[in-house]
């Protein structure tokens, strides 16, 4: 598999930079390509996949939970600031969860996971390469790249809208804490009224895209880490560059998605 | 003693950018024999071994084992190749997020369809050749580097190539742990008969394995013989590479 060789320690150019960007995205669409190729090919390695999706859920849940009762908390009372003076409390469980199930949970969710689960396989994979754990891999007659990145790729890919339909959860209970302690609302009138306003569609277009986000989260982090050069301090970079470039991707297919769905 | 050449190097080149690494270089290695490289640092040594398992592209030349070139062999079979070659990398190269154990069972339970306790004897064979067994149960980051060497070298026979390739097994450890993997790697290759190419600097790893020795110098093939032979070069480059060698085993 060839890999656009990056340089890194030294000061680029305007036009080394602008290579670089294409370099890279070509070197994401073959990762993307190579993906495909090689999930269809047993052995599945099930068992990498289950323990990496353990561990990416595990390390997102503390942030997401917290993240999630506050944002839900937060946009409800807002929404309660903007509806009281026109009487209209009663549109507030309706919007706010058509808001968290379209927007809200999916974005955020997954740039939080992002944050995480990406730098995490650019770090790990990073230190891998360097240290020529996956040289060595690889000469053993083993590929590297169905071992390390399919069942990460496939982990992040499941697990990130299972992550999501949790915070839809979170922040629609946080929502309800706000709006109780505006107004005492009950809970079953709360509920009843936010699904009233819900469609099939709100949760269609909620849901769909969190599969490409958790699905390029692990491409991104797998391509720098299996990319990096240049000893621990390359692992730095690709940590961090794997987060900028994976929470930038997942904003800008956000933007596509809304704009397919608005059609 | 007419031994087969299991691999033949030919008019091997390689740059990277405007440095010339490899310049044409030509040798054979011979069924069952230790062939030790020679060269200073930066001569292309570790670009070499890595050519030979096809980590790196080189620009041109030719890498045959058994006839096959490595260099232009499709996917499945450069992977039916690699599987009868080792490669024990200077740093060990073991897998950091398993432990002793699974870094050795990992190629045997990839590569082989060998039954979970036939791979458990297995490993507890290896380990007590390198006489690590003690260590089964630790995690790479407990060891030191001359135990991670002899787990990489486990890790490396373990699933019983024919060829070997050593980068500088016994660089960085004090001169008697260095001279016990040097033995080790002897003992070894007399039991399993492999073929090794072992790159090192330390002249005495080298008397002891050593049946031919091969020189690159600034990037080419510079001198090949035995051992013997060609100290007694009369070399101005051989010389002062030998002396400084000796200087430094001394220290
Ligand atoms: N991936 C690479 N990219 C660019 N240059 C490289 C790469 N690998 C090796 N080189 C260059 O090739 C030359 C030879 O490197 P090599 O690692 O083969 O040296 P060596 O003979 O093994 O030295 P040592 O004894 O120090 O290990 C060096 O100048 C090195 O800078
Ligand atoms: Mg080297």
């Amino acid at each position: 598999m060839k890999t656009p060789q990056l340089i890194y320690g030294k000061r680029l150019t305007g036009e080394e930079k602008l290579y670089n960007f294409f370099a890279m995205l070509g070197g994401i669409t073959v990762f993307i390509v190579e993906y495909f190729k090689y999930f269809f090919i047993p052995p599945y390695e099930i068992e990498e996949t289950k323990k990496h999706m353990a561990d990416f859920g595990m390390k997102t849940l503390p942030i997401v939970s917290t993240m999630g009762i506050i944002i839900g908390f937060v946009m409800a009372l807002q929404s309660y600031f903007v509806l009281e003076p026109l009487g209209a409390t009663d549109f507030i469980p309706g919007s706010l969860g058509i808001s968290i199930l379209r927007e809200f949970a999916p974005i955020l969710t997954a740039l939080l996971f992002a944050g995480r689960v990406s730098s995490g396989i650019g770090a790990e994979l990073g230190s891998m390469r360097v240290t020529e754990q996956i040289d060595a891999m690889e000469v053993s007659g083993i590929n590297p790249f169905k071992f390390l990145v399919v069942p990460r790729v496939t982990a992040s890919t499941l697990i990130l809208p299972l992550l999501t339909v949790y915070v839809i959860f979170i922040s629609v209970i946080g929502g309800y804490l706000a709006t109780f302690l505006q107004e005492q609302m009950n809970i079953t009138y709360y509920f009843n009224s936010m699904i009233s306003y819900i469609d099939m569609n709100d949760i269609l277009q909620g849901m769909i895209k969190t599969f490409f986000f958790g699905f390029m989260v692990g491409i991104v982090g797998s391509y720098k880490g299996f990319t990096t050069e240049g000893g621990t301090v390359g692992v730095g970079l690709s940590t961090t560059s794997a987060v900028v470039t994976s929470s930038l991707l997942i904003i800008f297919i956000d933007m596509i998605m809304v704009k397919l769905g608005m059609m | 003693m007419a031994r087969n050449k299991i691999i033949r190097i030919e008019n091997l080149t390689k740059s990277f950018g405007e440095k010339k690494v490899l310049d044409d270089v030509s040798f054979d290695v011979l069924e069952g024999e230790n062939l030790i490289v020679f060269g200073r640092s930066g001569t292309g040594k570790s670009v070499l071994l890595k050519s030979i398992v096809r980590l790196l592209k080189p620009d041109a030349g030719a890498i045959f084992f058994e006839d096959e070139n490595i260099l232009t062999m499709k996917e499945k079979k450069l992977l039916e190749t690699r599987k009868q070659i080792g490669f024990l990398f200077q740093s060990g190269a073991l897998y950091d997020s398993m432990s002793v154990r699974d870094n050795l069972a990992f190629p045997l339970r990839k590569l082989t369809k060998l039954p979970a306790e036939k791979i458990n004897d297995k490993i507890e064979k290896t380990l007590e050749l390198v006489d690590l067994s003690e260590a089964i149960d630790k995690m790479p980051a407990e060891l030191s580097g001359g135990m991670r060497k002899r787990i990489g070298l486990a890790r490396t026979i373990i699933t019983e190539p024919r060829v070997i390739l050593y980068d500088e097994p016994t660089t960085g450890l004090d001169p008697i742990t260095s001279k016990e993997i040097s033995s080790l790697i002897l003992s070894l290759q007399r039991k399993l008969k492999t073929t090794s190419i072992v790159v090192t600097h330390d002249l005495i790893c080298a008397q002891i394995i050593s049946d031919r020795v091969i020189f690159l110098k600034e990037g080419k093939l510079y001198i090949e013989g035995k051992l013997e032979t060609i100290k007694e070069k009369d070399d101005k480059f051989i010389k002062n590479f030998f002396s400084n060698e000796i200087l430094t085993e001394a220290e």
